[in-house]
């Protein structure tokens, strides 16, 4: 197997919570990493999905030190760079970029397109010397398919998946080893998504990078992904192959998340057989004993709200071997035939 | 069965200081009682200004309607004055819109808000109205409809307020909804119990239901036909499962084929290339022929017309032909 590139052991985010505006008071905290545990391969895309508030963000965000976690350690390529900081951090940094979700807003309006690419190059002079950063710049906007020309022209000069393609360059500007895509082209139209991802794969094979794709279109991140984890409430509760996952499921959040997904075939109307969940997500500053899932599930025993299930093969599925036989954090985990996620 | 909805070849523009955006150019669609129509296309192709039309909430000035014609029950709705038109909204024909929470007043109890509707069309006291407030909100499953009827949209999760707005919809039983991306703004799961809500009551009901979507799966999921549009145009009318099996437009073609497939992991998606155009400057000839891989001669100068494919089928392609077969 390939060398782990990343490494996250136990990462917690806790957000406090506070009342009052003098004298502030905490009481209690927003959970949203709550104890993320994976490995990151060379040359492999790992797939993030799950609901709105699950914490995806909030991992990228902890990955590219913009937040502190709480606790837990990242490593990359065996060096714990969690308490880094300085210039040690700033060597780190580097290696790992991210390209955000909104390509109308991530961009700076009043700052050219040469400025936002070659931006990094300010802080990393390193990287490249002053004289060579234009030619550099252009290079950039050639890889991702826009015009070199078009380096003096500003952000609301160009649609949302050109927008998206200057993010893309932004991040490869200082070679990195690892790209972080947070939502890449949710904001974009189904015709123009197809482009960038085209683009993100072309980009993957052509300098060997790693990604961590998070995203909510469960069949684009099957198309992407090499695995995938699905999370719920802050942490990871299943983790395997893209095979495993799609076509193996069993944690029971897995296999309604994907129950759910509209497949685009009429013809298939009929066999569906939805899972449709009862109530809503807990909120983080809530979060269920024993297992997280439990208020939501259909399969939960008392079992589930003392213990909390840990992500791990469970030792049945494991005794049976196959592609059942993942990391699934349910005590009851089993397979379940649900209906695949795009065609 | 009964032609509900008759849109027939609507052109709306807005006039604006940057020049004139002809936003609806054309459309054609109609919907039966107990019927869904879902309308497709991507962002900016029109799919609201139309739906506004229908409502009569056009923002105008800017918009104005040029041309074309609405009918509803019969009734031509655009020689109908403002006060008829009021009436109808509410009682005979509903929206739902995307994003609930500035859709819903934020400074009123949902329990005020959806009695509102009993108090102002069926003329009930407030207590009554308030009675079947909490009728409405059991209806669409909302928990502890009782002690929640005084609380305020931003206290409930997205799609409860998203039920609420089609409990709000539903209220007075209308004969036709639009549902413009109800369930854009929500996770799967929600958005699947949120599509199961609507598609009961409908059946419940009897509606027609209009369902604005750019999603290719809700589509496949709840329509019965279905309306493409590209640059303000219908290119495509189709049963759902004739347009799934075989597309007779380009357009239509291309989004099918950049669906991610699992025989084509690892390969590249087919992707339509280029950006959908200005709606300040559309094309001559048909608005996608620069992106379109069958385009000849006769598409950067003549506008294709709706040609008839097969009985309820239209294709605005000048080889609509040559795109059926293959
Ligand atoms: N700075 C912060 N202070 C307090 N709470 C926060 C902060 N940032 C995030 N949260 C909370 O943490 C939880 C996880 O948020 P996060 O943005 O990581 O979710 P996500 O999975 O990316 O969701 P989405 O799919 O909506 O982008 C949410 O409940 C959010 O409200
Ligand atoms: N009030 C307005 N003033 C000026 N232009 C408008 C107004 N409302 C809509 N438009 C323009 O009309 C065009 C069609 O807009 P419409 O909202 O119908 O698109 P849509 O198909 O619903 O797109 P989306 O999928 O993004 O909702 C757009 O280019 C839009 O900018
Ligand atoms: S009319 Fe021509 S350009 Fe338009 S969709 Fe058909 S083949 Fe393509
Ligand atoms: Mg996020
Ligand atoms: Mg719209």
């Amino acid at each position: 197997m390939a060398e782990a590139v990343l490494q996250v052991r136990g990462l917690v985010k806790h957000f406090p919570l506070t009342r009052g505006i003098v004298f502030k008071k905490q009481i209690g905290a927003v959970r949203a990493v709550d104890g993320v545990d994976f490995d990151l391969f060379q040359g492999e895309t790992l797939g993030i999905v799950g609901e709105s508030g699950c914490g995806k963000s909030t991992v990228a965000k902890l990955l590219m030190r913009l937040e502190e976690p709480t606790a837990g350690r990242i490593l990359f390529k065996g060096e714990d760079i969690t308490r880094l900081s300085g210039k040690a951090l700033k060597a780190v940094r580097r290696n790992i970029q991210m390209v955000f979700q909104d390509p109308y807003t991530s961009l700076n309006p009043r700052m050219t397109v040469g400025d936002i690419i070659g931006e990094p190059f300010e802080i990393h002079p390193e990287a490249a010397p002053k004289g060579d950063r234009r030619r550099k710049v252009q290079d950039l906007l050639d890889v991702v398919g826009l015009n070199p020309e078009y380096i003096n022209r500003y952000p609301h000069q160009f649609s949302g998946g050109q927008r998206q393609r200057i993010g893309i360059a932004r991040g490869l500007a200082l070679n990195p080893e690892i790209i972080i895509c947070d939502e890449p082209v949710s904001a974009l139209d189904v015709s123009v998504q197809a482009q960038v991802i085209n683009l993100m794969t072309r980009l993957q094979k052509e300098f060997d990078l790693s990604y961590i794709f998070i995203a909510h279109d469960l069949s684009i991140v099957r198309h992407i992904s090499d695995r995938v984890g699905v999370m719920y409430l802050g942490r990871i509760v299943e983790l395997g192959n893209e095979e495993q996952i799609y076509e193996h499921p069993t944690h029971p959040y897995t296999q309604a998340l994907l129950s759910a997904v509209p497949v685009p075939d009429p013809e298939a109307r009929e066999r569906r057989e939805r899972i449709i969940l009862a109530g809503d997500v807990p909120s983080p500053a809530n979060i269920p004993s024993g297992c997280r899932f439990r208020t939501r599930c259909w399969k939960a025993q008392d079992k589930c709200v003392t213990e909390v299930p840990p992500l791990a093969v469970p030792p049945a599925l494991r005794e049976v071997g196959g592609p059942a036989a993942h990391e699934s954090a349910c005590h009851f985990a089993a397979e379940r035939d649900c209906a695949p996620a795009g065609g | 069965m009964d032609t509900l909805l008759d849109v027939r070849d609507l052109h709306v523009e807005f006039r604006t200081r940057d020049g004139v955006a002809k936003a609806v150019n054309g459309v054609n669609y109609s919907v039966n009682a107990g019927e869904t129509l879902a309308v497709l296309g991507e962002s900016g192709s029109g799919k609201s200004v139309t739906a506004q039309a229908v409502m009569g909430i056009l923002d105008s000035p800017p918009g104005h309607i040029t041309r074309g014609r609405i009918f509803f029950q019969g009734a031509d709705l655009l020689s109908l004055h403002r006060e008829a038109r009021r009436q109808l909204r509410g009682a005979r024909m509903a929206m739902i819109f995307q994003d609930a929470l500035s859709a819903l007043n934020p400074v009123l109890s949902v329990g005020a808000q959806l009695g509102e509707m009993f108090v102002v069309h069926r003329g009930l006291s407030r207590r009554d109205a308030r009675a079947r407030a909490v009728e409405l909100m059991d209806r669409v499953r909302i928990p502890a409809a009782k002690e929640r009827v005084g609380d305020y949209p931003h206290q409930f999760s997205g799609g409860m307020r998203q039920r609420i707005m089609i409990a709000m919809a539903m209220a007075l039983e209308p004969d036709l909804i639009i549902a413009d991306e109800p369930t854009t703004a929500l996770d799967v799961t929600v958005q699947a119990q949120v599509m199961e809500l609507l598609a009961e009551l409908q059946r419940e009901m009897h509606m027609g239901l209009i369902l604005i979507t750019h999603d290719l799966g809700v589509v496949a999921d709840v329509a019965d036909k279905i309306a493409v549009m590209y640059a303000g145009r219908i290119v495509e009318t189709a049963p759902v499962h004739e347009i799934y099996k075989a597309p007779a437009h380009p357009y239509t073609k291309g989004l099918l084929d950049s669906i991610p497939r699992l025989d084509q992991k690892g390969q590249e998606l087919y992707a339509i290339k280029g950006l959908p155009p200005s709606l300040l400057r559309i094309p001559p000839g048909c608005a996608f022929n620069p992106r379109c891989p069958m385009a000849q001669e006769v598409c950067r100068t003549d506008e294709p017309p709706l040609y008839e494919v097969a009985p309820h089928r239209a294709s605005a392609c000048h080889f609509w032909k040559e795109t059926l077969d293959g």
